[in-house]
């Protein structure tokens, strides 16, 4: 991604050039702008469709859903890789071909560049009224302060190194002059963008395969140890060893949630969410009590634990057809909306002599509509009901494919409790306990809790990121705002009179060229007794 | 668990007010737009008036100057233009003001209502940040109005410095489209923040952000007219009549596009660090630096096609219309970005409002 225009010569003519020679000409045709430019326009092309279709690195039961709702276009999507867009083949190709682009194209520039910080200014042109920014000034002779030749070239040399200019005195057959270039960082800024854009990419390779992210809710009152078995999903890098996880430990003490109490409009929308944690960073370390935060991670020695989620999660006791007890303990229920419908699905697997299962939402604050179903009118739990419907049978949980805990699949199962049986649907206060028809067993809603789901992960390469990061928008901005410009000022005899002549040369984009020739020229006057003569725009206006 | 008072208690009188006054900005900001369209309907009669007035200055400097070395009369004035150098006495290719191109009294009647407009329009604003007692950015309204603020804002400010004043019915128009979306489309009274947006970072990442946005719309409507004025020019060198006669208040093809080149090179740089100001906070709110949410995959694709711009105005064939293109579509993305994606697309960047 050169900034220089490089020779390509198309497709068309490529010569027989034996197997080295097609490989080099394969080289210098993928590390040439157009091609780079070529890549970086079909890479932005490629990255839409992963906005389009659902991922599955972020979202993988949209992807399910996707697949079940479309049959047809749906396995064929899949098999183009449109669910995993930015781990695809051809996604991969385009970057890694633009990546390899551009270092072909950065290894010859630094050397070049490394050369050019060597290398004197540029030798002073004869015909300096060719350049773009020309002027010529008499100097005023027999004032008692008038500069000799050697005074001027002096001064030249002195005013441009002042303002920032590499220098270098010329003697030739033309006559004394200054040569003078500047903004040799813009190439080294442009230098470095590049580089360190490889910097963040092969930071974010070798982080996210050192490290690992994982999920898990955690209700009020238990503790979290970081270990494999305790996470509800867990993503390990390829390099990452599971053995290695830092035992820390999180409790969960009390979850708080402020919400809006004052205004119209808003009534009710979350402003505050506060987990209050107890914190051991190993097994023999003593507990810190710590706050958790939307925006405020605990920033744990090899982890990070984020808040990503809340809700509720009633607590449950199920006695079975038997009278004993088969479940106990707080079960987790999704929040569906702003006022915390949450969604509840409890299976009782070792309810006998058959297994039980119950589905339907818990009502933080009930009412009932006008149409006799119950809804909740706040998040907070004012008046928590859990409306269930129950089933007895066989939960499908024994042939080994894995489920959904928050899917009941009652194929394979009775109803006993919903609105359309006499039994009706369950509703249940806390502290309530409910009968399940036919000698079933019983449900009890023992007290409402809170959850926190809790995002856990470690990513050796946020920092190099951020550093490389940093580096690249440093590089960019001076790549594009410092100015390369050559200087060259020059001691003219003509007719018996002296006369400075100087000429100003962007190299690159320079709109501020024009500016600096004038702030020189005041320089110069201040400098030497010059006559104001015309002064020649050279070619803008010739 | 009632309101802990964590948050100072919204103003709600005044956020009422903030709305009416966004109201009667965007109304004024109309009415400037009708201004500004009728002086550059009005041009084709003020050019040849100021042609006129040029010719005869010019003659008069010409009988007092003698002749003498020195003045450098211009005899391209009148009938016979240059396809080059179209209207350069009325707008200049640096975009200079000139003593003629002050002249332009419609033009003068809508940029001071303008002012008066922003004038409005920033009360708004500012009253509404007052009421919430926090930046004015935090749903769709408040991108809207804020950024439409930035973007006449900016306009203005560069006015002061440039005759930009052949884009005034574009920005005009886009500020009042984007007043009419805040307050008609996404009409959100004053509230707080949702705990996600409750960072340090939203007043970093989103300002820069939408200053951002606001410059990419000014050098978008630079490259539209530097294409429109690029074929106007291949058509008077081919001899044809020119059909868009206020295009000569307009400024050349190139100077067109080195300007927006200009403005593009700082609107990237601020792209640059509001992707990565973005995955700063991502990382904290959201567990993860970059997740491919669709708003971060069109951040990306905008970021990457102006990158290709940059780099075409380096590449040899990829200068002018195509690099203007590559721009425009860069901005084209931006509000792909700013609308579809925010509306209709599920993901993380799901704001109040919507």
């Amino acid at each position: 991604m050169a900034k220089q225009q490089r020779n390509s010569k198309g497709t068309g003519d490529a010569p027989a050039l034996g197997f080295m020679g097609s490989m080099r000409w394969i080289w210098t045709q993928l590390t040439s702008m157009p091609t780079a430019l070529f890549l970086l326009l079909l890479l932005a092309v490629a990255a839409v469709p992963g906005s389009i279709f659902p991922q599955r690195d972020a979202n993988p039961e949209s992807v399910a859903q996707y697949l079940e709702q479309h049959t047809t276009a749906g396995p064929w999507l899949d098999r183009f890789q449109m669910f995993e867009v930015y781990s695809s083949v051809w996604f991969s190709a385009i970057y890694i071909l633009l990546f390899v682009s551009l270092i072909g194209c950065i290894i010859p520039r630094v050397k070049k560049h490394a050369k050019a910080l060597r290398t004197p200014p540029p030798r002073t042109p004869v015909r300096l009224e060719r350049l773009p920014q020309y002027s010529s000034h008499e100097i005023l002779e027999g004032e008692t302060d008038t500069p000799d030749d050697q005074q001027v070239i002096e001064d030249s040399f002195r005013i441009l190194k002042k303002r920032g200019y590499r220098v270098e005195r010329r003697e030739d057959a033309t006559g004394a002059s200054v040569a003078a270039e500047r903004g040799y960082t813009r190439e080294i800024g442009n230098l470095l963008f590049h580089i360190s854009l490889m910097g963040v990419l092969a930071s974010a390779a070798i982080g996210g395969a050192l490290g690992y992210t994982g999920q898990r809710v955690v209700v009020e009152g238990e503790t979290f140890v970081n270990s494999l078995v305790a996470y509800d999903s867990f993503t390990p890098g390829t390099g990452f060893n599971a053995d290695n996880l830092p035992p820390f430990a999180v409790t969960l003490d009390k979850f708080d949630i402020i919400f809006d109490r004052e205004s119209k409009s808003h009534f009710g929308q979350p402003l505050d969410f506060t987990a209050h944690v107890k914190v051991r960073e190993s097994p023999d370390a003593e507990p810190v009590k710590q706050e958790l935060k939307v925006n405020h991670p605990l920033r744990i020695s090899g982890g990070d634990v984020y808040l990503v989620g809340n809700g509720y999660a009633p607590v449950i006791t199920v006695k079975d057809g038997n009278g004993n007890v088969s479940y106990s303990g707080p079960a987790v229920s999704i929040p569906q909306d702003s006022v915390y419908t949450s969604m509840f699905v409890l299976k009782v697997p070792d309810a006998e002599p058959s297994q039980l299962g119950f589905q339907g939402f818990l009502l933080p604050t009930a009412l009932v509509d006008e149409n006799g179903f119950g809804i909740s009118g706040d998040p907070n739990a004012i008046n928590p009901q859990l409306h269930l419907n129950s089933y007895f049978g066989d939960l499908g949980l024994d042939d080994g494919n894995p489920q959904n805990v928050f899917v009941l699949d009652t194929e394979k199962m009775e109803p006993l409790n919903s609105r359309d049986l006499d039994a009706g649907g369950i509703i249940l206060e806390a502290g309530q306990t409910y009968e399940l028809p036919d000698g079933k067993g019983s449900i009890t809603f023992d007290d409402l809790k809170r959850f926190v789901a809790l995002d856990i992960n470690h990513d050796p390469g946020k920092l190099p990121i951020g550093i490389f990061s940093g580096l690249a928008l440093i590089g960019l901005a001076v790549s594009l705002f410092t100015p390369r410009r050559r200087v060259w000022v020059k001691l003219k005899q003509e007719n018996g009179k002296r006369s400075i002549e100087y000429a100003l040369l962007a190299r690159g984009e320079d709109p501020r060229l024009e500016r600096e020739a004038a702030e020189l020229q005041k320089i110069f006057d201040k400098a030497w007794p010059l006559a104001s003569q015309e002064q020649n725009q050279g070619a803008v206006n010739g | 668990m009632d309101n802990a008072g964590a948050l100072a208690p919204i103003n709600e009188t005044l956020g009422e007010y903030s709305q009416l006054f966004m109201l009667l900005a965007a109304m004024v900001y109309g009415v400037v737009f009708i201004i500004f369209a009728l002086d550059l309907a009005k041009t084709n009669k003020s050019i040849s008036e100021m042609d006129s007035e040029a010719l005869k200055r010019d003659e008069e400097l010409l009988v007092s100057a003698g002749g003498a070395v020195g003045t450098k009369p211009r005899s391209r004035r009148g009938a016979a233009v240059r396809a080059d150098n179209v209207g350069e006495h009325i707008v200049t290719d640096k975009m200079e003001y000139t003593q003629l191109s002050a002249k332009r009294p419609t033009a003068r009647i809508a940029v001071v209502l303008m002012w008066l407009a922003a004038a409005l329009h920033g009360g708004a604003v500012v009253s509404r940040a007052i009421a919430a007692h926090r930046v004015p950015w935090g749903n769709m309204y408040e991108f809207l109005s804020t950024g439409a603020f930035l973007v006449a804002l900016v306009f203005l400010l560069v006015l002061i410095f440039k005759d930009l004043r052949f884009m005034g019915s574009f920005i005009s128009g886009l500020v009042t489209l984007m007043l009419c979306g805040a307050t008609i489309g996404f009409p959100t009274p004053v509230g707080h923040l949702v705990p996600a947006l409750q960072s340090p970072w939203i007043v970093i990442h989103v300002s820069i952000a939408v200053l951002a946005s606001a410059l990419f719309a000014i050098s978008f409507a630079m490259n539209v007219l530097q294409l429109v004025q690029h074929a106007r020019m291949n058509r008077l060198a081919a001899g044809q009549d020119d059909k868009l006669p206020f295009m000569r208040v307009v400024p050349g093809a190139g100077a067109l596009e080195n300007f927006a080149y200009r403005i593009n090179t700082i609107g990237f740089v601020m792209w640059t660090f509001t992707v990565i100001a973005g995955a700063i906070w991502a990382e904290a709110a959201w567990s993860r630096y970059w997740g491919w949410d669709p708003k971060e995959v069109w951040s990306f694709v905008i970021w990457v096609v102006y990158a290709g711009y940059l780099h075409a105005r380096a590449t040899g064939g990829w200068t002018g219309p195509r690099s203007a293109w590559l721009s425009i579509i860069g901005f084209l993305c931006v509000v792909f970005n700013f609308t579809i994606v925010n509306i209709f697309f599920d993901g993380l960047h799901s704001y109040a409002g919507v």
